[in-house]
């Protein structure tokens, strides 16, 4: 800990200068960079072999913005200096969140964050309302959360729905949230709620460490590059991200937060019910037989319409609903069934009202096309009343369908965090890096788990980008929707790895080149731009092993084009994404080589390419330089996914001083 | 803090928050309209005359309140708020849904 807090203060002076040599570089780059992708786009592709030439040439311009997105993260890179002392009665909850972690594991949570020195009290929030549990943390004197009985039967929201129910159970001003296998250090609360005291302030993420990780890290457990340098690039443009653990919230904020949302969903959810509501209450009026129930109908349409023209013109929901309802339950008492057959009918329907529960996320949406087929229905005349009524209250300021009706902590996807600080970003709060280590958690030891932890990562913070692309979110400033951007931009990576892949292959087998030639035109532009994009990680990094990173953000590229896929389409077409929970006990990695089955297969590939390649440059049928070239590409790429072979052998943590 | 309650002809409730309704206080609020609907009286209007300060958990309060009222077939309602409240209402956009009301019975009239 001695390490990270030295570097909370280095002076300023050093600082500037070290800034002013990354900018430098940045530039340097950006320069040789667009140099380089310009003349590939213009003289350089291979038209005959467009195929393979133009995904290439898209590829290395996909990575030039890459470069481009983190140069942008890096240049206001912020070191803070030492943090102000607390409010002194600055009042805290802790939230230590858990699922089906084993009791052993949270209790130790719970009793080192019970034992923070800072006054304030803890929560244990099971939200697998085990007894066991229940009793262990009661007998440490840590408090006891389960869900209420609000949430029977209602979407649950995972980890979200988790802190929003807890939310209104307590009252302290701050909100530590920590993961149940992230230990706190007693200091954790002095060292962060000083920033507070800038009443802008709405949170302060500090890192995630894992202890039970050898020092070579054969699953990149550990994120010194993202919990450094690119945190402290988007602290300097006001966007420091939220990571879903250690780290303090302002209750206000968020409260606020829930509020806004709760206001926006309401208007816009009772607008469409209304819509459905005037165009049902139309066709049963159309089809209604006797004259009085006809002009019930009719004056109940009105109604609707009235309803509509009311909140279009900026009349508060509350009211229009209520007087709109009163209209509804007038109407239905004084009509009475008329054929008890067809009422049966439209009573299954009301019951299976479009108003449901997104099977992934538990969000509740409104199925604007069942809706609409819920419309073209052919109704009795109580039918239609009675269906009408059900639809509105379902949607009504009550958001009856919602377990509460406000839900601080965002909901829209499955990775809870980053939706909520971008909120928090939109509506003009402010965040802050605090670049220590606070906390010691634990990360997953085998192949499986830490795959389907980076695929839950992945889908979630695409799954936030595409409903709610930060490039046009109202609130957010420039810096902002970059820092934002670049995330869900690095993701999409997995598909240029394909194109990496293949394109040596492809060459050294077959002699088909994606690039005009190798010539000293090409190797004059494509080498400078490849030594200034490396120094800059170099200078970047600032000492930082960032090589694990940059291994698994190649090879895991099926899990990233998977991510990709599911996501895009449980966003454009509502399908299911195939998401667990994060496990966090050790797991096996007895057939995880199944689950790297793509990365295996392109590494035997390369190996197959490159005996293919010698003998056809040995034969005369391939050029010397060429297949040259294309050997070290090849043997780059196996040195990159060599990675994945340490992470099948890797049998779980044995402890300190091992070397796996 | 304190809350006035005072039971109303045709079956409402008036509970008047004095000075600060904030997350301390927001559960109490959010109790006081539950217990008032528990007692048959789902009509309940939130005189905010003397309401010095409202945070966003006191908003909170009135929206769970508005659910608990509505459901039982009842509605709650807003009146008098002070400057602070106001801006408070406009900032969050609470105005859309709940309408302040000049004075009690103009909140126990409307609809």
């Amino acid at each position: 800990m001695g390490a990270t807090r030295r570097h909370a203060a280095t002076s300023a002076p050093r600082r500037d200068g070290r800034l002013l040599a990354l900018r430098v570089v940045a530039l340097l780059t950006m320069v040789l960079g667009v140099n380089y992708v310009v003349w590939r786009w213009l003289e350089s592709v291979s038209w005959s072999a467009w195929w393979i030439a133009v995904p290439l040439v898209i590829a290395e311009t996909y990575s030039l913005v890459d470069v481009g997105l983190f140069a942008v993260t890096m240049w206001r890179a912020r070191r803070r200096p030492e943090p102000p002392p607390p409010a002194e009665d600055a009042t805290v909850d802790v939230f230590i969140t858990t699922y089906d972690e084993p009791v052993d594991l949270v209790l130790r949570t719970a009793v080192a964050a019970r034992d923070i020195r800072f006054p304030h009290r803890t929560w244990v929030l099971d939200d697998g309302a085990r007894p066991a549990l229940a009793e262990a943390v009661r007998a440490a004197g840590v408090g006891y959360i389960v869900r209420s009985d609000d949430w029977q039967d209602r979407p649950r929201h995972a980890k979200a729905g988790n802190l929003n129910n807890a939310l209104f159970r307590t009252d302290g001003e701050f909100l530590l949230v920590l993961d149940a296998d992230q230990v706190p250090d007693p200091s954790i609360l002095d060292r962060t709620l000083g920033y507070f005291r800038d009443p802008e302030v709405a949170l302060v993420q500090t890192p995630q460490y894992f202890t039970n990780v050898p020092d070579a890290d054969p699953l990149g457990s550990q994120a010194p590059l993202f919990y450094g340098p690119i945190q402290q690039g988007k602290d300097g443009w006001n966007a420091a991200f939220f990571c879903g653990s250690n780290a303090v919230l302002r209750r206000e904020a968020l409260m606020r937060l829930g509020i806004v949302g709760y206001v926006r969903e309401t208007e816009r959810s009772v607008r469409d019910a209304l819509s459905a509501a005037r165009r049902m209450l139309g066709k049963a009026r159309r089809g209604a037989v006797d004259p009085a129930q006809a002009r019930a109908l009719e004056t109940l349409e009105h109604g609707a319409r009235d309803a509509l023209a009311r909140l279009h013109a900026g009349e508060p929901v509350a009211e229009v609903t209520y007087a709109f309802q009163r209209q509804v339950d007038a109407a239905s008492a004084a009509l009475v069934a008329a054929d008890a057959a067809q009422m049966q009918e439209d009573l299954r329907a009301i019951a299976a009202l479009p108003v449901e529960r997104d099977s992934e996320l538990g969000a509740v949406v409104v199925d604007e096309q069942a809706l609409a087929r819920l419309a073209e229905r052919d109704w009795t005349p109580l039918g239609a009343i009675e269906s009408v009524q059900a639809l509105v209250r379902a949607v009504d300021v009550d958001r009856s369908a919602e377990a509460q009706p406000i839900l601080p902590v965002a909901t829209v996807s499955v990775t809870e965090d980053m939706a909520t600080a971008m909120h928090l970003h939109a509506q003009g709060w402010r965040s802050v890096y605090h670049h220590e280590r606070l906390a010691l958690g634990l990360a997953p030891e085998d192949l499986g788990t830490m795959i389907t932890q980076r695929l839950r990562w992945a889908q979630g913070t695409l799954q936030v980008m595409l409903r709610q692309n930060p490039l046009r979110l109202r609130g957010l400033s420039g810096g902002q929707r970059l820092m934002y951007f670049a995330t869900m931009w690095s993701y999409l990576s997995g598909f240029t790895a394909v194109v990496y892949l293949a394109a040596p292959i492809i060459f050294l087998c077959f002699g088909v080149l994606p690039v005009t030639a190798w010539s000293v035109d090409f190797f004059a532009r494509f080498v400078p731009f490849q030594v200034a994009s490396q120094l800059l990680f170099l200078v970047a990094a600032h000492g930082v092993r960032t090589w694990r990173g940059q291994q698994y953000s190649l090879a895991l590229f099926p899990v990233w084009i998977r991510a990709t896929v599911t996501a895009a389409a449980n966003v454009w077409f509502g399908r299911p994404l195939g998401f667990a929970v994060t496990p966090k006990v050790r797991g096996s990695n007895r057939g995880a080589w199944r689950l790297v089955r793509p990365q295996l297969a392109a590494m035997a590939l390369l190996v197959v390419a490159a005996v293919v390649g010698v003998v056809r440059a040995g034969t005369g049928l391939a050029p010397w330089v060429g297949t040259t070239v294309n050997l070290l590409w090849v043997a780059y790429d196996l040195v990159v996914l060599s990675v994945i072979v340490s992470a099948l052998r890797y049998r779980g943590y044995q402890g300190a001083g091992e070397e796996s | 803090m304190e809350f006035r309650v005072e039971d109303v002809e045709d079956g409402a409730t008036v509970i008047a928050p004095q000075g600060r309704l904030t997350m301390t206080s927001a559960g109490e609020l959010k109790a006081l309209v539950d217990r008032s609907v528990s007692r048959g009286r789902p009509m309940v209007v939130v005189d905010l005359a003397d309401t010095t300060f409202m945070d966003s958990s006191g908003l909170g309060a009135l929206v769970g309140g508005l659910r608990a009222t509505r459901t039982a077939g009842g509605d709650l309602r807003i009146a008098r708020p002070t400057a602070q409240v106001t801006t408070v209402l406009e900032l969050t956009t609470m105005d859309r849904v709940l309408q302040p009301r000049a004075s009690v019975e103009e909140a126990l009239r409307a609809g």
